[in-house]
């Protein structure tokens, strides 16, 4: 990709993939790793400073909504690439929710053909199950992955035909990628917009239980066992469904996981005083589901962090509870707000970095996620004590829609390198395109 | 502590509570004048913003403003934001601009009055947002039960129906608790709040139980539109098991009364004969709604955030 040389001096060098954690320098050539450690000869290349900051490969996110094309006005994929590598992201994975919706190869396409042209970031885009995320025909698998799929998924429109998702599954298998399931069934939703409890018994907003997360996950993994096909549960929230994952685990599912930073973080008291921009799908839950998510991020019940990026403009969020639409976005905060499962001793740094990028490369069959020689370039510098102040309206994203607006977050990417390019300094801003 | 707005009993201390209720206490006497006007908010304007329609609660705060010598203007918005397109927010500061001196908020959506309030300046007083709260009937609640017993704390109150849709149980839970008043609520089980026990009120399925020895029973509005999400099986049902009667009440105590905040489906909630006789309170409860609706009025109008820290509300003035 790049003939540039980048040496890395000083830093903390985390790679998961080959379970090193120790100081020392990266060098970059070609695109690739071309060497680390200590006493490296690097005259010529251009120096960053790491300065004791760790350096880890670029985080992958497995989830993420970039709107283009149909929802320009809140994000695309020029903004949303910029947005993630400004948080520390190499690649982010898109959902296919976008207006057409991605069930068509063009479209697959088209939206590769925008990142290379317009986004900093590597873009993974995951397609359709069923056409039209309708629930009814299956897509085009074969041609979709040919075009560059990296997953299917009707996401938050979830399959409720437990037939039409069975034969999802089995045909998966065909191109072995992964399915990946926003386990909630509609009917226990129904109109529920914040989690079922105490906070919407106070607020007087229908509740959206835990068991419609769970239900739905359930029935996945049983489906999952029956087809050994891939199976994806994408942001888990639940304590029952972070248990069932672990015995479909033990017992040989075919089954990985993603957890979003707000879920590991924040409970459904977010929302009392109807703040909208803590409105999200599956919702915010309790504390005990919180320690749960935690816990099966900790013992690998869950494999990744994902941030469920979800970018809604401002005058959507405006409205009525009830009728605003959920999400938030997230990459410029996904590494300050996990970091917390650092400083809580629940993580060390490196099987912090593995839950944000080896394990989601390694979940879409992508290269990422280590810093070996010869690996791709793509490098996050990560400051973990550095404090500032968040403000959406100064981040690269389109939206606002932040539940830590006005926060003092600790930790920061000071600058994200993708193909061997600097992409992001925290000083210079994005650089490329 | 009484803000700047009044957007639920949740936020209220008992020595709130009882400022208003002394307040609405002086002034029912207003009411029963011949010339019922006091130049109290003389050149002030009330704005009633409904974006669900409302007529008893509207023309209850409209006479109160009015009785008082205040400006009102009824503005009733289509409900939804989704069918028009200014947000509920653009509304709110639309109407702010033309700087109003209270605006009473009701919405079928719970929070609608506290995003308001956060985007203007004028005060805001909830007239009921979805199934959140409904202080105001609360307040006239508490006033009709103080000046029939002469008392709220230690009172039993069972509060029967549909607590799950109804904002006005939510607030009667806060406002009798705070109060020292002991609350049950009794309702077919879907009608009942998930971990509702956390609000302080004993849960109870059967009717009989609930209201045994109670000194207050309160029956809330049975929606019909709630048979097609299977809350209830039939409206007859749920007279059959739930609706009050003379029967019923016979496990209260002797001097029980019953309430309930209108509109009443006859021969549902209460048997015809209760609906118009004591010891139902009906009527008082709707005659105290504007002496408190006056009361809440007087201690928040013209308190426009920048004005808040300049204006004593201790003065015991209007009295």
């Amino acid at each position: 990709m790049s003939d540039r040389r980048i040496w890395i001096r000083g830093g903390r060098i985390l790679d998961p993939a080959a379970e090193r954690d120790e100081s020392g320098d990266v060098l970059i050539e070609g695109g690739v790793i071309a060497a680390t450690g200590a006493g490296l000869d690097a005259r010529g290349a251009e120096v960053i400073d790491a300065n004791g900051a760790w350096i880890a490969p670029g985080f992958v996110d497995l989830h993420s909504h970039l709107r283009e094309p149909g929802q320009e006005y809140k994000e695309d994929i020029a903004s949303g690439g910029r947005s993630a590598v400004a948080g520390g992201f190499a690649a982010v994975a898109c959902m296919a929710n976008t207006q057409p919706v991605n069930d068509d190869p063009a479209m697959t396409d088209f939206i590769l053909d925008r990142a290379t042209q317009d986004s900093p970031a590597r873009v993974y885009p995951i397609a359709a199950a069923t056409r039209g995320l309708e629930g009814v025909v299956m897509t085009e698998m074969s041609a979709l992955v040919g075009a560059g799929a990296v997953a299917f998924s009707d996401d938050g429109k979830t399959i409720m035909d437990g037939g039409v998702m069975r034969h999802v599954l089995e045909y998966s298998r065909l191109v072995s990628v992964p399915v990946i399931t926003h386990g909630e069934d509609r009917y226990l939703v129904a109109n529920g917009v914040v989690n079922e409890g105490p906070v919407s018994t106070k607020l007087g907003l229908p509740g959206n239980p835990a068991v419609a997360e769970e239900i739905l996950v359930v029935r996945d993994l049983i489906l999952a066992e029956l087809t050994g096909a891939h199976l994806h549960v994408a942001h888990v929230s639940t304590r029952g469904a972070v248990a069932a994952i672990r015995q479909a685990r033990d017992r040989g599912v075919h089954v990985t996981a993603e957890v979003t930073p707000h879920h590991l973080t924040l409970t459904d008291e977010a929302v009392l005083g109807y703040d909208t921009n803590a409105k999200v799908s599956p919702p915010l839950r309790s504390a005990a589901d919180v320690r749960a998510c935690r816990e099966g991020l900790v013992d690998g019940t869950i494999d990744a962090i994902a941030t469920d990026h979800a970018p809604h403009a401002v005058h959507e969020k405006d409205l009525e509870f009830t009728v605003a639409p959920p999400g938030l976005i997230g990459f410029e905060t996904a590494f300050p707000v996990v970091l917390d499962l650092v400083r809580n001793s629940e993580l060390s740094p490196l099987e912090l970095v593995r839950r944000l990028s080896t394990n989601p490369a390694r979940i879409l069959k992508r290269p990422g996620g280590s810093l070996e020689v010869g690996a791709p370039a793509d490098v996050a510098i990560l400051d973990p004590d550095t404090s500032w102040t968040y403000d959406p309206a100064k981040g690269y994203s389109k939206s606002r829609n932040s539940p830590w607006a006005g926060w003092t977050l600790t930790g920061r990417a000071i600058a994200t390198i993708v193909g061997g390019r600097l992409v992001y300094h925290v000083e210079r801003g994005v650089l490329y395109p | 502590m009484i803000g700047t707005d009044l957007l639920g009993i949740e936020d209220l201390e008992r020595a709130d509570i009882e400022r208003i209720l002394d307040t609405a206490e002086h002034m029912r006497e207003v009411g029963r004048r011949v010339v019922k006007k006091v130049p109290t908010l003389r050149g002030r304007t009330i704005v009633n913003l409904f974006f669900e329609s409302s007529t008893r609660t509207r023309a209850s705060f409209e006479i109160a403003g009015k009785r008082l010598s205040a400006d009102v203007i009824n503005f009733s918005p289509s409900s939804s934001s989704l069918k028009k397109s200014e947000s509920i927010l653009d509304t709110a500061r639309t109407l702010d601009a033309m700087d109003p001196d209270a605006v009473v908020v009701r919405h079928s959506v719970a929070g609608v009055p506290k995003q308001i309030a956060d985007v203007l300046a004028a005060p805001v007083i909830n007239a009921g947002d979805g199934a959140h709260e409904h202080p105001t009937q609360a307040l006239l609640d508490l006033l009709t039960v103080k000046l029939e017993k002469g008392r709220i704390d230690g009172l039993t109150v069972t509060i029967v129906g549909d607590i799950l849709h109804s904002r006005v149980a939510r607030s009667n839970i806060y406002a009798f608790g705070k109060m020292g008043a002991e609350v049950r609520i009794a309702a077919p089980p879907p009608m009942i709040p998930a971990a509702v026990e956390t609000l302080g009120v004993k849960v109870f399925t059967s009717l009989r139980e609930a209201i045994e020895g109670v000194d207050v029973v309160m029956a809330l509005r049975i929606q019909s539109e709630r048979l097609a999400g299977c809350y209830l099986p039939s409206v007859r049902e749920y007279s059959s098991t739930f609706g009050i009667d003379r029967e019923k009440l016979k496990y209260a105590k002797e001097d029980v009364i019953v309430m309930h905040p209108g509109p009443v489906n006859r021969g549902v909630e209460l048997s015809h004969d209760l609906t118009d006789h004591r010891p139902s309170v009906i009527l008082d409860q709707v005659r105290n709604g504007v002496a408190i609706r006056m009361a809440v009025l007087y201690l928040l109008s013209g308190r426009r955030q920048e004005d808040a820290q300049r204006i004593d509300l201790g003065s015991g003035e209007g009295r």
